[in-house]
């Protein structure tokens, strides 16, 4: 299928049913988030009744709306009804329908023939259909919030489908935690006629889309899915959660080979074939999404260490020598001689580049700069970053500031943070390799200048260096498959 | 759903290139016996039938033969069942301390699976094995490998070489394209035996969808 669900995801206007005074039914709800979220497009508001709510005029009948205005209609009306307004709806123009409404095949036997008649009915009059029973599109990109749950999320560049509508609240909860945003979000719901890989292979080509990010439960048809899914992930990252089993069956019971066939080492098997990247967790698989969607695909598995101090280095390093696909690569010496140019003899030569506290104003800038380009380097992690900015906060809440000179101190080290975050951010894009600052202070201490400049610059501070390790270890492995010869 | 013998299975993943340890087929002690010269000592004696599947948990199998006058005992022995027929297999006895396992399944919603992973004694219990969907590309085949937990086992181990990934590549892509054959349920190559590197199979079963004449 290759219908245009640009009608979805980016419409010149659109029809919201079931929208009544009551200011808590499902219709009023997203006719609410559609006017509050800054929609552009026209809208139209219907219901049964005549009223005036949120200071739109509801219409009765599709004879108020006038042709080709309106191209996208969200369906919060019960069964008994939806099929005559999806014909009048066609009849004024609308292409796509997001069905919110519940009460199909997730109930009983009458659901499931309604929603086998609906997805009839949109074949029959050319519509893309999504849903039933699904909680709704939210379409930063196009200013569309039409869903019948919170939250909205900041524009971005990853794009969601989910087969459960409050796994999509939670992927842009953690949009709006980190400002990195969201490019198209879509609760698939019982996904009749509109299925999982369509939205995924609309995403791969949709211009305001770099990744998805895709929350799977059910797969009825798992070869299909593959093939088409392996063709996807050549062009974008697909990273993916997978809830419960597929739906297994009789295989040739006598084999060994059988017996240990279970559904999940087959799809798990055929996740990695695909080059599907496959994440434990939700919270993990938006932390691996948003690495895709806000740092350069490494080219290779080496991975630099960078550390103001300490302990940091130590475990990095071992996470690094147990991830599956990264190398702590030995330090260059070119690179070990320009690094002893830069720093007092106590740094330990070696990687982890530890500075031991040797560093001065521009140390750690010049530093990132030389390592990022460097031929033999593929990719960097920085820690320990932040200290000044911590430092800063103990002196500025201290009953002495702004006396005795504190105040100067404090501003230094803020300003220091705030360099460290553009650097970071300066020498990845210059060199075209992923840079990955972590800190705790990324939850302890939001506010850090540290923190809040890499967050400014639309990146992520990863709350530790393991969790950098392993969204670096998901782009290096799908790096390779991507540029896997044969 | 029909189980072949093991001398047809053998047959079956023979033509397709895939290396089984050096087997005859013999109906009297006697003709055993002298296949069992030509292959050399110690050697392994099995009961060969379409209807003979679980081999080892039915007594049909009697490994490590080492003198003439045991494999003779345990031909008789075996022909004293009197299974419908059944003759003997003769097979080399592989060398080697390590087992992996390898197969093809076809599952009802991806379709046909190569599988390997770590085997012997243990497959059932580790469950360390993987698949791939095929037909598979050499990339796909050495990422499984690769993604085993015990790949660790597969390298230079106690004075023997490391597994040969090439021949291993080798043999589940020649797995992949038997599964192209509709006929072919399943196969199961259970154990190989990791001989100088390589591995080769001791035991074949091949499941085909019907009796084939």
């Amino acid at each position: 299928m290759n219908a245009d669900l640009k009608h979805l995801f980016d419409p010149k206007g659109v029809i919201v049913t079931g929208v009544s005074s009551h200011p808590g039914k499902f219709g009023s709800i997203a006719l609410h988030n559609i006017l509050s979220c800054g929609y552009e497009g026209r809208v139209f508001a219907f219901g049964r009744e005549e009223a005036t709510i949120l200071g739109q005029k509801v219409i009765t009948s599709f004879d108020s709306v006038p042709s080709n205005e309106a191209d996208l209609m969200i369906l919060c009306t019960p069964v008994e009804v939806n099929e005559e307004l999806v014909r009048r709806a066609s009849e004024k123009g609308v292409k796509a329908i997001f069905c919110a409404a519940g009460g199909y095949s997730e109930t009983d036997e009458a659901g499931l023939i309604a929603e086998k008649r609906l997805v009839a009915l949109a074949a029959e009059l050319d519509l893309v259909l999504a849903g039933p029973n699904g909680q709704g599109i939210v379409s930063p990109h196009a200013n569309l919030c039409a869903q019948i749950v919170a939250p909205y999320a900041p524009k971005g560049r990853i794009a969601v489908v989910s087969q459960s509508g409050n796994f999509v609240s939670s992927f842009l909860n953690y949009a709006n935690q980190t400002g990195i945003g969201i490019s198209r979000s879509i609760s698939a719901g019982n996904a009749a006629a509109t299925e999982i890989v369509d939205f995924l292979e609309w995403f791969a080509v949709d211009p305001a889309t770099d990744v998805a990010l895709c929350y799977l439960e059910g797969l009825e048809k798992g070869r299909d899915f593959f093939e088409r899914v392996k063709e996807i992930t050549k062009e974008m990252p697909v990273v993916l959660v997978k809830g419960g089993t597929t739906a297994g069956g009789q295989r040739a019971a006598a084999s060994h080979t059988g017996s240990l066939a279970s559904d999940s080492k087959i799809f798990e098997g055929m996740a990695r074939q695909a080059g599907i990247t496959r994440a434990p967790d939700i919270e993990s698989a938006f932390e691996i999404a948003a690495t895709f969607a806000t740092q350069p695909l490494p080219n290779g598995p080496r991975v630099l260490v960078l550390t103001t101090a300490g302990g940091w280095g130590v475990v990095t390093a071992d996470a690094i020598s147990q991830s599956s696909e990264l190398v702590l690569t030995p330090l260059p010496n070119d690179l070990k001689e320009t690094i002893n140019k830069l720093l007092p003899p106590r740094w330990s030569k070696n990687n982890p580049i530890d500075l031991a506290g040797g560093e001065t104003r521009d140390t750690i800038p010049e530093l990132l700069s030389v390592a990022s380009k460097h031929p033999e380097i593929d990719s960097i992690i920085q820690l320990g970053l932040g200290i000044q900015g911590n430092t800063a906060d103990l002196v500025r809440t201290g009953k002495f500031y702004p006396e005795h000179g504190l105040e100067r101190i404090v501003d230094f080290h803020e300003r220091q943070e705030k360099r460290y975050a553009e650097a970071s951010v300066e020498s990845s894009l210059a060199s075209g390799k992923p840079i990955l600052v972590a800190s705790e202070l990324a939850t302890t201490q939001p506010d850090n200048p540290m923190v809040r400049n890499i967050r400014d610059s639309n990146r992520l501070c990863y709350a530790s260096a393991n969790r950098a390790v392993s969204a670096l270890n998901h782009l290096v492995r799908y790096s390779s498959w991507r540029n896997q010869s044969d | 759903m029909t189980t072949t013998s093991e001398s047809e299975s053998r047959r079956i993943v023979e033509n397709a290139g895939i290396p089984v340890s050096r087997w005859r087929i013999a109906s009297t002690p006697d003709e055993a016996l002298n296949a069992a010269r030509e292959i050399g000592f110690p050697s392994a004696l099995k009961l060969n039938g379409s209807s003979i599947a679980h081999k080892t948990e039915q007594g049909f199998v009697k490994l490590n033969l080492k003198t003439e006058p045991d494999f003779l005992n345990a031909a008789k022995e075996l022909l004293e069942n009197e299974i419908d027929d059944s003759n003997l297999l003769v097979t080399e006895m592989l060398s080697g301390s390590r087992e992996v396992i390898a197969g093809m399944v076809r599952d009802p919603q991806f379709g046909p699976c190569v599988m390997f992973g770590f085997g012997g004694i243990l497959t059932e219990a580790i469950a360390d094995v993987e698949f791939r969907l095929a037909p598979i590309t050499s990339y796909d085949a050495r990422d499984l490998i690769s993604s085993l937990r015990t790949t660790g086992l597969l390298k230079e181990f106690r004075g023997e070489k490391a597994l040969d990934i090439d021949a291993t590549i080798d043999l589940l892509l020649k797995l992949g394209e038997l599964a192209e054959d509709e006929q072919i349920l399943s196969i199961d190559l259970n154990p190989l035996i990791i001989v100088d590197g390589s591995p080769i199979a001791a035991d074949a079963l091949v499941e085909l969808k019907e009796e084939t004449v």
